[in-house]
């Protein structure tokens, strides 16, 4: 046996007890916030140690992120891409399965429908156009997703090391096509052509949101509900929690296996292309913003829970963007946003610990 | 192309693949023993990236190599302590906590960077080399595998070390029985938490020497994100070896010599873009892995934190 038996094990514990032992809504909160608050104390005394107004710094993230018209459009524009990269997670971890290759299914499903779009939309009008750009993108990251699904389907080589070895492939790869094939002649930066503005997706009413944010929660939605409500949902569930168990009921482990390193890859893809199609519009060189390894621990904080995982989703999305203005106008490098994110999941893992305990012993 | 296949080419490309290789040896083999002792160090990035930087400020302001390998070893430990109170005493997910020590110290430590340095990237001097006698006399091999850093030797010796310790010490076979089956550790009467503890504060502390490697002799100053990913590589390298140290240095070495690739065909002024070449040791384990591949062989119990009487 090898690794997996960790996350399942999570995962189905999780399963049992939705609703955490008494305390309901209120402790519920309480459990969100306060260790957030614990992890901008703690994130607030770096800052101070360099030199730097911790208030100042939180207040400009809070106003740049969260509550000036253009820093929320912003923060929920962000949230597209990262709410299919959730989606995806969710999926391969549900099952057991650790994809940690998102970055390279990301990148790949971004340069295919970065490749296609623009030639598309001279060819097609701009409603037939874009699907075929997605169904593109999400065709590509499932295939790069097949070698390390087939390998752990039918080697049983650990997915880990393959995934992790196709995402140093994918960027790579994604940069070869982005270089020297998908090139636009037209410019002396090396990027693919550009989505002109009108040809992208809508955005939502008067708003700069783009719709890829419907999208994704749609997608986030129906990975949860596939996952909690439905006969197929459910093999995939066993086949995480016990994947020999799964053998003796009579489940073709091998063919989920795939299917769910597709559904997985394929969700991710399609966050690249939202983010190239609803927002970018190009890929330039050496692009690559590494939401694969950003989610992750959101989604584990969400206990796989797709509502959940909303939530941190938003939370990370008003933290980069607000961090990104921060850096502009208080000094603090954009980077400083990682030391807070980091802060924020160990924080939010104690306090998932201490409550458990807390629970355990109570009920002894 | 003349140039390509020159003595001098040759030299340069074997010496950079020995310099580019030593950061991933040591994550590799640190890697190697958090992973036999149960314990998935994600982590190991940020214990790099880490390690980089307490080793470049120790040299900097020291002006001793050796006094930043020694600040830059103690860096790696100590977010590889934070990472055994938190994974192997309580217990916490080793993704998560390893994840978020990566981004954290990535963050952290390019923060401090900006504040200390700005926008300034001040260089050490180049470090001295031991020159071996009589091996290092033998042409083109000679000045490219034995005219570096003592602590290249060190590194390479360590390999010898580790298979001595894994095969024939207490020690390596506690780390083995924590990872198969710790239940089985703490009924002999070992502490399943104190052993997996040592693994991950030695993983650290050699991941930590590695990234102070890469920074102080490999490129001779510190930029943020320098390690660009050399912990993942060793996570892969330290799986890909399945338990065998001596594994670790030809992946290493592998690795190497790719990476060195890139930079000698930018010398050389051939026009392929670097990201071709940095695909190909990936390329070639996919390969391997396709062709051969067999089940893993990874301790039963990796990642799995240990709760005595839990079932």
């Amino acid at each position: 046996m090898s690794v997996e038996a960790t996350g399942p094990a999570d995962a189905t514990t999780v399963d049992a007890t939705p609703a955490p032992a008494g305390g309901g809504f209120v402790h519920r909160l309480l459990m969100a916030v306060g260790p957030i608050l614990a992890a901008l104390v703690l994130a607030g005394a770096i800052l101070l140690a360099v030199g730097v107004d911790p208030l100042a710094y939180y207040g400009t993230v809070l106003q740049r992120g969260l509550l000036s018209p253009l820093g929320i459009q912003q923060t929920l524009t962000r949230m597209a891409p990262l709410l299919f990269v959730a989606a995806g997670l969710i999926v391969a971890f549900r099952a057991g399965m650790w994809n940690l290759g998102g970055d390279g299914q990301f990148l790949l499903g971004a340069v295919t429908s970065a490749a296609s779009a623009p030639l598309l939309v001279e060819v097609l009008p701009g409603w037939m156009a874009l699907p075929i750009a997605f169904v593109l993108a999400t065709a590509v990251a499932m295939i790069w997703s097949l070698v390390p699904a087939l390998l752990r389907a039918y080697q049983g080589v650990n997915e880990i090391i393959t995934t992790l070895m196709m995402t140093f492939l994918g960027t790579s790869l994604a940069n070869v096509l982005v270089k020297l094939v998908f090139l636009d002649p037209s410019t002396t930066v090396p990027q693919t052509r550009t989505l002109p503005v009108e040809d992208r997706l809508p955005r939502l009413f008067d708003t700069t949101i783009t719709s890829g944010l419907v999208f994704g929660l749609v997608a986030i939605i129906a990975v949860h509900l596939m996952m909690t409500r439905t006969a197929f949902g459910l093999k995939l569930r066993i086949v995480g929690a016990n994947p020999r168990a799964a053998i003796h009921a009579g489940l073709g482990v091998p063919k989920l296996t795939v299917a769910v390193f597709a559904l997985s890859a394929g969700l991710v893809g399609l966050g690249g292309a939202v983010d190239i199609l609803g927002v970018q519009g190009n890929v330039r060189a050496d692009w690559n913003p590494a939401y694969g390894l950003a989610v992750i621990p959101a989604v584990f904080l969400a206990r796989m829970n797709g509502f959940a995982a909303i939530g941190f989703v938003f939370l990370l999305s008003v933290l980069s963007i607000g961090g990104e203005s921060a850096a502009r106008r208080v000094g603090v490098p954009n980077t400083f946003t990682l030391v807070l994110v980091a802060i924020v999941l160990v924080m939010l893992a104690l306090a998932e610990y201490f409550d458990h305990r807390h629970n355990q012993s109570r009920k002894v | 192309m003349t140039g390509l296949f020159s003595e001098v080419f040759l030299g340069a490309l074997l010496f950079g693949a020995v310099t580019a290789a030593i950061p991933l040896l040591l994550a590799g083999l640190g890697e190697q023993m958090s992973e036999k002792a149960g314990v998935l160090n994600i982590g190991i990035e940020g214990m790099m990236i880490c390690g980089a930087y307490c080793g470049f400020v120790g040299a900097f302001y020291s002006g001793s190599l050796w006094f930043g390998f020694l600040t830059g070893a103690l860096g790696g430990m100590a977010v590889a302590l934070v990472m055994a109170l938190l994974c192997v005493r309580l217990g916490l997910n080793q993704i998560v906590i390893g994840i978020a020590l990566t981004l954290g110290l990535e963050g952290l430590t390019a923060l401090l960077h900006h504040f200390q340095f700005s926008r300034s990237y001040p260089r050490l001097p180049a470090a001295d080399a031991t020159v071996i006698p009589v091996l290092s006399e033998i042409p083109v091999l000679g000045p490219a595998l034995f005219q570096h850093h003592l602590l290249v030797y060190i590194a390479v010796a360590l390999v010898v070390v580790m298979s001595i310790i894994y095969r024939r010490t207490q020690l390596g076979l506690n780390l083995q029985a924590a990872g198969d089956k710790p239940a089985a550790l703490d009924v002999a009467g070992v502490d399943v938490v104190r052993t997996r503890t040592v693994a991950v504060l030695t993983t650290g502390g050699m991941a930590g020497l590695g990234g102070a490697y890469l920074a102080n002799v490999g490129a001779g100053l510190f930029i943020p994100f320098i390690t660009n990913g050399a912990g993942f590589l060793g996570i892969v390298l330290a799986m890909l070896a399945r338990g065998r140290p001596v594994w670790v240095l030809f992946g290493a070495l592998l690795f190497g010599i790719c990476l060195s690739l890139t930079t000698a065909m930018q010398v050389a002024g051939i026009n392929i873009p670097t990201d071709v070449i940095q695909m190909l040791p990936f390329l070639a384990v996919m390969i391997m892995l396709v062709l051969f591949g067999r089940r893993a062989s990874l301790p039963a119990a990796l990642g799995i934190p240990y709760e005595r009487g839990a079932r």
